[in-house]
């Protein structure tokens, strides 16, 4: 499994974007639904909400030792402070890397994800082969993801079994010593707040703006 | 439910498939999917527990919003909201990816409501930060947020947060019911025995009433 869903042949696909089309024609209809909204919601969590938030709230904690204490102990009330809030995010909490510890966040269950501060989630988060191993072997999956950890780093593993959300606050890369928090905020990426990467080193010039 | 839902520590889906440079979504669809469950979804925990009683082979070969649209068309069966008959007819006609024209520009933007999930309770938590806990074998044939592979295991309370709806009861219509959740560390050996990795813990969010105090060694 994984991947895409498999509907993608052009039958089953028409056919259920016709469904979808029938019901939410006939909820609009029956004064449940009002499409405009829709609209408005589908356009939030595409261009509104994303990585970028988390990135802004790593960057933050790591430049500001206050924030940082503020966010590893009222996470929900630390990330407010940016603006960031709202569904999959009522309950936050953020879990610290150190060179002894790789955090690493999944939902075995369904697929919870803290919307307000990664978007929504991608495919291989919410896939059966991620979710079922990322708690039994989290070595090996991280490995094969290209995070291969050393020995002595012990790996939590944050299963969202309840609304309590997980972020993890990445390890400030090398060298970074004078760069401003937009710059810090541009090396963070989606997975290093998931746990299956680390930020991007500063000397990938691509990234450097 | 013992479902597949419950994917914690199964073997044999292989290896984690990563798409460079994922969209949000992936079709219209899927947006519209989306949508319609944000503001016709209902409670968080009904809806959990509709994709779960979703047929396994549904479940899996169907994909995350596909699974999404047929949790949402079966609660609002189940509801009366529409009929299978209205579904159809409507679909009969319907265009799909029709346009609808261009978003009106100077709408105020829509804004999510947060809700949160804490509720005050009178009783003081029973377990405390440090405590070592046992899972209940709890297997309900409804929702539980209890995953089958962190059944009857010991571990240790990590934290104590406060008491929170309570989802084997609320996605059923039985009221809120808030417990006290904790958050709970599972060393890897204990959950996977001689074959589990060095140095791993699994945390979980359990509730109060999945927990026993663990016997004393």
């Amino acid at each position: 499994m994984g991947g895409h869903h498999h509907d993608s042949d052009d039958h089953g696909a028409r056919d259920i974007a016709v469904r979808v089309e029938a019901i939410e024609s006939l909820l609009a209809e029956k004064g449940l639904v009002d499409p405009a909204t829709i609209d408005e919601i589908v356009r939030y969590y595409e261009e509104d909400v994303g990585p970028l938030n988390g990135a802004r709230v790593v960057a933050r904690a790591w430049i500001d030792s206050g924030y940082k204490e503020r966010l590893l102990n009222n996470a929900t009330a630390a990330i407010a402070e940016l603006g960031f809030g709202g569904p999959a995010g009522e309950h936050m909490v953020v879990v610290e890397n150190t060179p002894t510890v790789h955090n690493v966040v999944v939902c075995t269950l369904c697929s919870c994800y803290p919307w307000p501060v990664l978007g929504l989630p991608p495919t291989w988060y919410k896939s059966p082969a991620y979710r079922s191993r990322i708690v039994r072997e989290p070595r090996r999956v991280l490995a094969e993801l290209g995070l291969p950890l050393p020995d002595e780093c012990d790996v939590r593993v944050w299963d969202s079994s309840a609304e309590v959300r997980y972020l993890v606050l990445p390890q400030r890369p090398a060298g970074t010593a004078s760069w401003r928090e937009e710059e810090l905020a541009a090396l963070v990426t989606r997975d290093s707040m998931i746990g299956t990467a680390t930020p991007r080193p500063p000397d990938e010039p691509e990234h450097r703006e | 439910m013992n479902g597949i839902h419950d994917m914690g520590g199964l073997h044999g889906f292989g290896e984690v498939e990563v798409e460079k440079n994922e969209p949000v979504f992936h079709a219209r669809w899927e947006r519209r999917v989306f949508g319609i469950v944000q503001v016709a979804g209902g409670n968080i925990d009904a809806g959990r527990h509709s994709i779960e009683r979703l047929d396994p082979v549904t479940y899996l070969a169907h994909g995350y919003y596909g699974r999404w649209l047929g949790a949402i068309e079966r609660r609002l069966l189940e509801s009366g909201v529409v009929t299978r008959e209205e579904i159809a007819a409507r679909a009969r006609s319907a265009v799909p990816e029709r346009s609808r024209g261009a978003p009106v520009g100077n709408r105020a933007s829509w804004r999510p409501a947060s809700a949160s999930y804490a509720r005050e309770l009178t009783v003081e938590p029973a377990f405390r930060a440090g405590q070592s806990v046992t899972t209940r074998n709890h297997q309900p044939a409804g929702h539980t947020r209890l995953p089958a592979y962190a059944r009857c295991r010991r571990g240790v309370v990590q934290r104590v947060h406060s008491a929170m709806v309570f989802p084997d009861d609320h996605a059923h219509g039985r009221g809120e019911n808030p417990q006290y959740l904790y958050t709970v560390g599972f060393d890897g050996h204990e959950l996977w025995g001689a074959d589990a990795e060095r140095g791993t813990v699994v945390y979980l969010d359990l509730f109060e009433s999945y927990l026993v105090p663990s016997a004393a060694t």
